[in-house]
């Protein structure tokens, strides 16, 4: 645990990605392959299931360290982060140990699930009391089963690439499927990854190909003949909002993942079946997706199919799901991924293998801009650009060739902002998680509005009829860490009340905030739900009284 | 009566007639040391401890009115009896003890209490005094501050500092230039390569040499001829250099930032710097604990930091405790630049 918590530290400290990747295969070289597996595993997304509820570290924590939970949650507050307030209000380490990271995960972390609670705790307390803080934080992260670091997985596919001297895209291979949840790491399966190549690493067979991954296309339209050329050196499709997966059909046998990297066959039966009838040797890329009345349902439907644990018929039925295919990734056995997308599409095409995503065909930009206003109405994003010499990449790469996607705008509103939050991790202590409102009605004037502005700065409740801002979404995302700032300052200064952690302001900003649907809700005040809402600019500009109105809102319902 | 109250002005003794720290200029004003948000200008007599008085003159001007007095020496002012006791923040760093008829009460201004052993070395040590009522900062009130061993923190500082001149890459270590600086200087082996100042850690160190502050030889950058000598070297500099022109010429440097602060991840990553050493010149949590109760006072009052935190545990201690509001700095996380912070003058310390 001391040398994985050393490389956390660096990871975490470090900005430069050449610094990050000179850590790691530090570590790789100096620690034993049982350990280097599991420090993979972390690094790369794996997850253990949580050993012990949240709730029982940070009341055995209260204990060990003779604090109150009131207090505990004021340094909760400050800190912003569970496992790290643990770690620092617990007094000093009595027993230091230096145990492995494998010996720690298995011999240790792994049973904590199957004992009884007043073992559990017992056991925690006498972790906690062998290690230095950071190697806590880690430890009571894992527990609770909220590990992350900012190392992208293809960072530690450089590293790892780089140590053993393969190349990264066989790596990225290697390691798909590595933090599968039924998978468990272990000395020989880390060897499996960074062996020579061609060194009796065969991939075991159900084995998919790395994700290739796509940019955001945010240019202007008139841009588009510049910067792209004309569309008829692009596949064009639909952009769908389901679940991105790879189904594989090898020696009889189908598999299929998500782009998690998790294993997923038995979520999707109807999947399952489609992969039953492809030919052996054969990978397809593609999206599952809840399908109704001809077209794809909102993503809501295939999320509350993926929240059931027992697929019943009734489940089936209500949101019956099928696979949309538009690439070929193994063919006959072959890795095909190098070769032009044109090419992969005509394989995709030939034998009516699957459903296969259409191309949408069209002279100009402007004709495709016109077709893609109709995304809403059939269920998608807007569109994917796939140049049609690009190769299969490995991530979000532009090396190999180039997709992007062309989503529509959010929809948007301008909103007030009415109560903030401090965020948590990078942003505890600062007030980055916020509430926006919309007028009831318009108001007749700004003098109309200032006088409700007035009345809440005075805490002075609002009369039955009057002018008055209802709540309506939240927002933590699309600000620069200096507009943070910014608006950090204002909340302090506009504070009218504290509630808890929550701080109640005199109205003084408007935001534009775009989100993605919006549907009626009778769990929200303003009637309201919004899907994805986040803030696109401050509107230093707009006067509070020319913020948009509840009935706004409902238009936007298109009912 | 209360021997200290609030006013709008500043802490005030009604006995004695006087202020402590005021926020606007007032006649008479005593210092408990002479960062920019606890010594401003424009008092009309200044009263502090002997040993600041370099850095008050430094700050506030040649010329301003002050009165000195030694640790320990007696003052009576209007029948209170004053006294100024070390604090071990920063140079000539006093709490002031007030006796008025067989009452004590002692306002500690900022102090440094952690670990035993842990002492600041650049300032006489934080000494208890006996009270009936202890006026306390909080700046670090909360259980999750807790200071490392300084030997660990310094030890962390040279592995450092010894890695990136190795390596060829110079160690940019960026500290309030008032206290902080200094303490670094007089922490790490000087052995390991040259050490540069900035020019405002530079004058101050002049004022703690000329206090007889043992600080290593430094190099101002107008010294160093052969810039290859950077490549080896610590640069010690105020926080407000960071991502500034100034700190251009050193190239690839690893950047640092020592502060209590650096204590939490959140903190740390706002900072943007490649290491965070926690080193404060602030009582940690236990730190305040110890002091308070060293005090034997059965009254605390809380000013600048996490008062409220401090107050409603004192009271579940079993302590008559409350808060005074301050306009001294308690910026309560590193997000914001101090003011002024190459500027001497306005520079608060953490």
């Amino acid at each position: 645990m001391r040398r994985f918590s050393q490389l956390f530290d660096e990871l975490d400290a470090r900005t430069a990605t050449t610094a990050k990747v000179d850590a790691l295969k530090r570590y790789f070289a100096e620690a034993p392959d049982a350990d280097a597996a599991w420090a993979v595993y972390f690094l790369a997304g794996g997850k253990p299931r949580q050993g012990v509820p949240a709730g029982v570290l940070r009341a055995l924590a209260c204990a060990r360290a003779g604090i109150d939970d009131w207090l505990f949650e004021e340094c909760y507050q400050a800190v912003g982060d569970l496992a790290e307030t643990i770690a620092h209000v617990l007094p000093p380490a009595t027993a230091p140990s230096d145990v492995g990271l494998a010996e720690w995960v298995e011999q240790r972390l792994l049973p904590l699930r199957e004992l009884a609670p007043q073992q559990q705790a017992e056991r925690v307390a006498r972790y906690w009391d062998e290690l230095a803080p950071t190697g806590r934080f880690l430890l009571t992260k894992l527990i609770g089963g909220g590990f992350r670091v900012g190392v992208s997985r293809l960072l530690v596919q450089r590293a790892l690439a780089e140590h053993a001297g393969v190349d990264a895209k066989l790596v990225a291979q290697r390691m798909m499927g590595f933090t599968d949840k039924a998978a468990r790491p272990d000395a020989a399966r880390y060897r499996a990854l960074v062996a020579a190549e061609g060194a009796g690493a065969a991939a075991p067979s159900g084995q998919p190909y790395p994700f290739f991954l796509a940019h955001a296309l945010d240019a202007p339209l008139e841009t588009f003949d510049a910067r792209l050329g004309p569309p008829s050196a692009w596949l064009v499709e639909w952009k769908y909002d389901g679940i991105r997966a790879q189904v594989v059909k090898r020696a009889g046998r189908t598999w299929i993942w998500s782009r998690g990297e998790d294993l997923v066959t038995e979520r999707f039966p109807e999947v399952e079946a489609v992969a039953q009838a492809l030919p052996d040797g054969t990978v397809l890329d593609g999206e599952i997706l809840a399908w109704k009345d001809d077209r794809p349902a909102p993503f809501a439907l295939l999320q509350r199919r993926i929240g059931r644990k027992a697929l019943t018929r009734k489940v089936l039925a209500d949101a019956p799901v099928v696979f949309v295919a538009y690439d070929v990734l193994e063919w006959e056995g072959a890795d095909v991924r190098s070769l032009p997308q044109w090419k992969r599409r005509q394989l995709l095409e030939g034998p009516a293998v699957a459903t296969v995503s259409p191309a949408v065909h069209a002279a100009t930009w402007g004709e495709l801009a016109a077709l893609r206003e109709q995304s809403r109405e059939r269920g998608v994003e807007g569109f994917m650009l796939k140049h049609r010499e690009a190769r299969y990449g490995t991530g979000r790469t532009k090396a190999e060739g180039t997709w992007w996607k062309w989503k529509i705008g959010p929809l948007s509103v301008d909103g007030i902002l009415v109560y903030a939050q401090a965020g948590h991790g990078r942003r505890a202590s600062v007030y980055t998680d916020y509430t926006f409102a919309v007028w009831n009605r318009a108001p007749r004037d700004a003098a109309e509005a200032q006088a409700a502005i007035d009345a809440i700065a005075a805490r002075e409740p609002a009369a039955p009829g009057a002018l008055q801002l209802v709540p309506f979404a939240k927002a933590y995302s699309g600000l620069t860490d200096e507009e943070f700032r910014a608006v950090d300052r204002i909340v302090r200064q506009t504070t009218v009340e504290k509630f808890g952690p929550v701080r109640s302001l005199r109205p003084t900003l408007v935001f534009e905030l775009g989100f993605e649907g919006i549907n009626r809700s009778a769990r929200h005040r303003s009637g309201i739900a919004v899907r994805f809402p986040r803030m696109l600019r401050m509107r230093a500009d707009k006067p509070l009284h020319e913020a948009d109105t509840l009935a706004v809102l409902e238009a936007m319902l298109g009912e | 009566m209360d021997l200290v109250i609030e006013r709008a002005e500043g802490l005030y003794c009604p006995p004695g007639d006087f202020y402590l720290d005021p926020w606007r200029p007032v006649d008479r004003a005593v210092i408990t040391h002479a960062h920019g948000d606890h010594a401003r200008p424009g008092n009309g007599h200044y009263l502090a401890a002997a040993p600041a008085a370099g850095v008050m003159r430094a700050r506030l001007g040649g010329d301003i009115a002050l009165q000195t007095l030694a640790y320990g020496e007696t003052l009576e002012h209007r029948g209170v009896r004053l006294s100024l006791h070390p604090a071990g923040h920063v140079l000539g760093s006093a709490q002031v003890r007030l006796e008025h008829q067989g009452r004590v009460w002692v306002v500690s201004g900022d102090y440094y209490v952690s670990g035993p052993g842990d002492l600041n070395d650049t300032c006489a040590p934080f000494e208890p005094v006996r009270c009936d009522c202890f006026i306390t900062e909080s700046t670090f009130g909360l259980p999750v501050y807790r200071w490392r061993p300084q030997r660990e923190v310094f030890g962390a500082i040279d592995a450092w500092w010894r890695a990136n001149a190795e390596a060829g890459r110079a160690s940019l270590l960026m500290g309030y230039a008032f206290g902080k600086a200094q303490r670094l200087l007089a922490g790490v082996d000087a052995g390991i390569g040259p050490i540069v100042v900035h020019g405002a850690v530079r004058a101050l160190n002049r004022a703690y040499e000329a206090a007889g502050v043992a600080l290593p030889p430094t190099l101002h950058l107008s010294e160093v001829e052969d810039r290859r000598v950077l490549r080896r070297a610590l640069v010690v500099a105020p926080p407000s250099v960071h991502h500034g022109p100034w700190v251009r010429r050193f190239g690839d440097a690893s950047d640092a930032f020592a502060s209590g602060w650096m204590q939490l991840r959140g903190a740390r990553r706002r900072r943007a710097v490649d290491r965070g050493f926690v080193l404060s010149d602030h009582a940690d949590w236990p730190g305040l604990q110890r002091a308070i109760a060293a005090t034997g006072a059965e009254r605390v009052i809380v000013t600048h930091g996490y008062e409220a935190v401090m107050v409603r545990w004192l009271q579940s201690q079993g302590l008559q405790a409350s808060a005074f509001r301050t306009e001294y700095d308690d910026e309560r996380d590193d997000a914001q630049e101090p003011r002024g912070a190459d500027d001497p003058a306005g520079e608060p310390a953490a």
